[in-house]
């Protein structure tokens, strides 16, 4: 057993299929981005239209709403929880932007005649600290409460959905355009303004990928939250606040969650309270077809990214091939399973590959 | 000798080569009936390969196994418990939620018409077993409900239910404490008068020694060493394991003792069962000092460094480092006040098992290498290069899985994650347990050095000789409390009776 040097030996000694070896375990590795490259390459040639710059556009503002949440949902996966109220805080999100810019906050309730308005930036804030705080419910629940992380969040999912609902009675806020007295005018170019000829979504979605992929891999709390998935008992002893932790991953999600509700209503110029509905089975959906274990622990944003974008590539391509709808359900589940299959392999290979450079 | 145990299996030139490594090389073994044959050697010197293929479990890739003079090939577990061959692994693998009998008979259960689970017939037989094993266990207990002690018997009487006529036992004892252990022992010597022929691996060297018939020590694949158990004694072992003189434990050094930079003050733990768990525990340690903490399990002694590490809110009393009270209630800040513990228990709460090397050992310091928000992966790697060479750990790669460490590796993983905090004083439950006896003197020789550059050490220990040898003041806890407090160089059997103060209770209980 030869320590620091053994991994240039191993290459030596097993030569040739060591390196093949280590190639297919590199493809393995990039899994994602190969079928990204396929799907992509397969509907260029497939579907006519698709490789235009306006079709691009529209894809990549679907697969941002995703991929923001599937960020959120990625983050709470590697502590080893899963979070399924996200597609209804969406909801109940839209309908607190929807109100805001077209009612303000009546006073009347304190007695004062008056109501309070908001410029765009104003409700944004607002918006999204309501995502937080749902976040946070979740997160009291499981960290203080015990309450297993599938049930708080499936709780959570029918009392945000509830509430969205009692918002406007079930109805749609309609004309969203905002008021320039108010300074909410500006609120629709959230969904459908441009920046440097992207959409402002696709901006919010990079923003938010780069920010999350640093908190990952250069902060502690990026390695708390992989520690804590990994071994919860073994962190806390290491001294992991596994509670702030776990708090943290559920308040992101919840902040993913109100940057999409904001998107969406803003897009739409409307709310309507059944925003957002399995959007969560999506976000999950995103995150384990980029390699995030179920389990815990193990999962990277940029994996993330790209598995949101094979399933909106392939959600999009497959319309415009005029694929039916009811095909391209039953494709996208079975790309989901394939891909869980092949992490299985990976994993049995990579562990294959690292005993045999410890025995050299 | 011979006709009164007749060899009931043996492997004639048995190789076996997994990809990379040969883990057995031209073994001859000989199994013998109505005896107990113990195995021993080094982690990775092939002991559980070799009794893997006893089981059925892996395939030889080269020689043949005879039973009874008969050749046979085994294809898998099943197969060979036709032949009459059971295991216990080191751990156990047995439902919790299950009863007794259900856990005896999973897997081939006792049916009617192959489909209605005769519960009755299970029952009975689960009587049976427990009766021959001499255990007042009611089938129906579920098996959670047991002491770990009486859970490996059941292991024990799970084998037995297929009728193994060839029982082999992965380390039993690991888990037990010393009364339980004697209950073990009481079963294993009936089982050999009913001509069961036993095969036994353990670390614990005395205990070979005491229990053993004949004996076979294996080293990098190869057996070493092979006869009857007449004359053999720990040095004789020691030599066929590591191939060189024995290594004596590290002897205490004579460097003189600082002042007293630990101190735990009536320390208590309610038991939910009523009482204490840990019950008005005071004690304290100096600067360079190895204190021992003997007792045997459930004294309370992993609870007491629970309490000190955080770990029950629900506990009492006061915890001084360096005169000053510790109020921190959570483990990060009781590491940042100089606290670090090494836990019993590796794979469960000293490592995150699918993180890296450098993540592991990193993981109580990340502040270290972090301004603002940002960590510096560089100076992160660094650190941790600097850790595997002073801890002399084995890897190939700090990227690697942590998992895919030995036992002894792990170990070092864990100790240079707790020394990375800058400890003042260091808590250890069991530091060297799981792990073979080359590693063992070398974690101890780590800890004499550590004492000498001043740190206080307060270790949790089963083993007697281990506790001897390393502390520089024993304390000996049973029932929450403590119980004796000696220097070094006490004597064996003060030690023992400190640590059973009430014997019958113990055994009864």
């Amino acid at each position: 057993m030869s320590s620091i040097d053994a991994s240039g030996n191993a290459k030596t000694v097993i030569g040739g299929h060591k390196s093949r070896t280590s190639a297919l375990l590199l493809l393995l590795h990039m899994r994602t981005f190969v079928a990204l490259i396929l799907v992509f390459a397969f509907f260029a040639i497939a579907a006519p239209n698709f490789l235009t710059t306006g079709n691009m556009l529209i894809i990549s503002k679907h697969v941002a709403l995703n991929a923001i949440l599937a960020i959120g949902m990625t983050f709470v996966i590697i502590a080893g929880g899963i979070d399924l109220s996200v597609g209804s805080i969406v909801g109940l999100c839209a309908m607190v932007a929807g109100y805001l810019v077209l009612y303000g906050i009546d006073l009347g309730f304190v007695g004062v005649a008056y109501s309070v308005q908001f410029n765009t930036i104003e409700i944004c804030l607002i918006v999204l600290v309501v995502g937080i705080f749902i976040g946070w419910i979740n997160g009291m629940l499981i960290t203080k409460l015990n309450v297993a992380p599938f049930i708080a969040t499936l709780g959570i999912l029918y009392v945000a959905r509830g509430s969205a609902l009692l918002f406007s009675d079930g109805r749609t806020f309609p004309n969203l355009a905002g008021n320039p007295e108010y300074g909410s005018d500006t609120f629709r170019i959230i969904g459908s303004g441009t920046f440097f000829g992207l959409p402002v979504s696709v901006w919010i979605m990079v923003v938010v990928a780069l920010g999350a992929a640093y908190l990952a891999t250069r902060t502690p709390l990026g390695r708390h939250i992989y520690a804590v998935g990994g071994n919860e008992r073994g962190a806390a002893l290491s001294g992991v606040n596994v509670d702030r932790t776990k708090l943290f991953v559920y308040m992101f999600s919840g902040l993913c969650a109100a940057l999409v509700g904001l998107i969406i209503s803003s897009q739409l110029q409307a709310s309507h309270p059944a925003t957002g509905e399995t959007f969560e089975l999506n976000a999950i959906a995103a995150a384990v077809l980029g390699g995030t274990s179920m389990s815990g622990g193990r999962g990277r944003i940029a994996g993330t990214i790209v598995g949101a974008f094979v399933i909106g590539i392939l959600a999009d391509g497959l319309i415009m091939m005029g694929v039916s709808s009811f095909w391209q359900t039953v494709i996208k589940g079975l790309v989901i399973i394939a891909a869980v299959v092949v992490d299985q392999v990976q994993q049995k290979l990579q562990a294959r590959v690292v005993l045999q450079q410890n025995a050299n | 000798m011979t006709d009164a145990n007749p060899i009931g299996l043996s492997i004639r030139n048995g190789s076996k080569i997994y990809p990379g490594t040969q883990a057995l090389k031209n073994v001859d073994f000989d199994l013998r009936m109505g005896a107990v044959n113990v195995l021993v050697g080094e982690n990775g010197a092939g002991k559980s390969t070799l009794m893997k293929i006893i089981a059925g479990v892996e395939q030889l890739n080269g020689g043949t196994i005879e039973i009874d003079g008969q050749q046979v090939v085994f294809a898998d577990k099943t197969d060979a418990a036709k032949h009459g061959v059971g295991i216990v692994f080191q751990e156990l693998n047995l439902f919790p939620n299950l009863t007794v009998a259900e856990n005896i008979f999973v897997g081939h259960e006792k049916t009617r018409a192959g489909i209605h689970i005769d519960s009755q017939a299970q029952r009975t037989a689960a009587a049976a077993l427990m009766k021959r094993l001499e255990q007042n266990i009611d089938p129906d207990t579920p098996l959670g409900n047991l002491r770990i002690g009486q859970q490996q018997i059941v292991e024990i009487a799970k084998a037995l239910a297929e009728n193994a006529r060839i029982l082999i036992l992965d380390e039993p004892t690991s888990a037990l404490s010393a009364a339980e252990v004697e209950v073990l022992f009481r079963v294993i010597g009936d089982l050999r008068k009913q001509g069961v022929g036993i095969v036994y691996i353990s670390h614990r060297l005395e205990e070979l020694i005491r229990i053993g018939d004949y004996i076979t020590v294996l080293r990098d694949g190869a057996i070493t060493g092979s006869r009857s158990m007449q004359g053999v004694d720990i040095p004789w072992i020691v030599a066929n394991m590591i191939g060189s003189a024995s290594k004596e434990f590290p002897k205490t050094g004579d460097h003189e003792l600082g002042n007293e930079v630990f101190r735990v003050d009536n320390v208590c733990l309610p038991s939910p069962a009523g009482g204490y768990a840990v019950d008005h525990m005071s004690l304290s340690v100096r600067e360079g000092e190895i204190v021992g903490l003997y007792g045997l399990m459930g004294a309370g002694r992993s609870e007491l460094l629970e309490c000190i590490m955080a770990q029950h809110p629900n506990s009492s009393g006061q915890i001084f480092i360096g005169g000053k009270p510790v109020k921190e209630k959570s483990v990060s800040g009781r590491i940042r006040r100089g606290l670090a513990l090494i836990p019993e228990d590796r794979k469960r709460d000293g490592l995150v098992q699918i993180m890296t090397i450098r993540e592991n050992l990193t993981m109580s310091s990340l502040y270290d290498f972090t301004r603002g928000f940002h960590l510096s992966l560089k100076a992160e790697a660094a650190k941790a290069a600097e850790f595997v060479k002073r801890m002399a750990i084995k890897i190939a790669s700090l990227e690697h899985p942590v998992s895919s460490l030995s036992g002894g590796n792990q170990q070092k993983v864990v100790i240079g994650k707790a020394l990375m905090t800058r400890p003042k004083i260091l808590l250890m439950d069991e530091p060297s347990r799981g792990i073979d006896i080359g590693a063992k003197a070398e974690i101890f020789r780590t800890m004499r050095r550590l004492a000498e550059d001043g740190l206080g050490i307060l270790f949790v220990t089963s083993d007697l000789e281990e506790v001897l040898a390393l502390s520089d003041r024993v304390l000996v806890m049973a029932n929450g409390r403590l119980t004796g407090q000696f220097p070094a160089g006490a004597s064996a059997a003060e030690v023992i009776s400190a640590a059973t103060p009430n014997l019958n209770r113990v055994e009864t209980r």
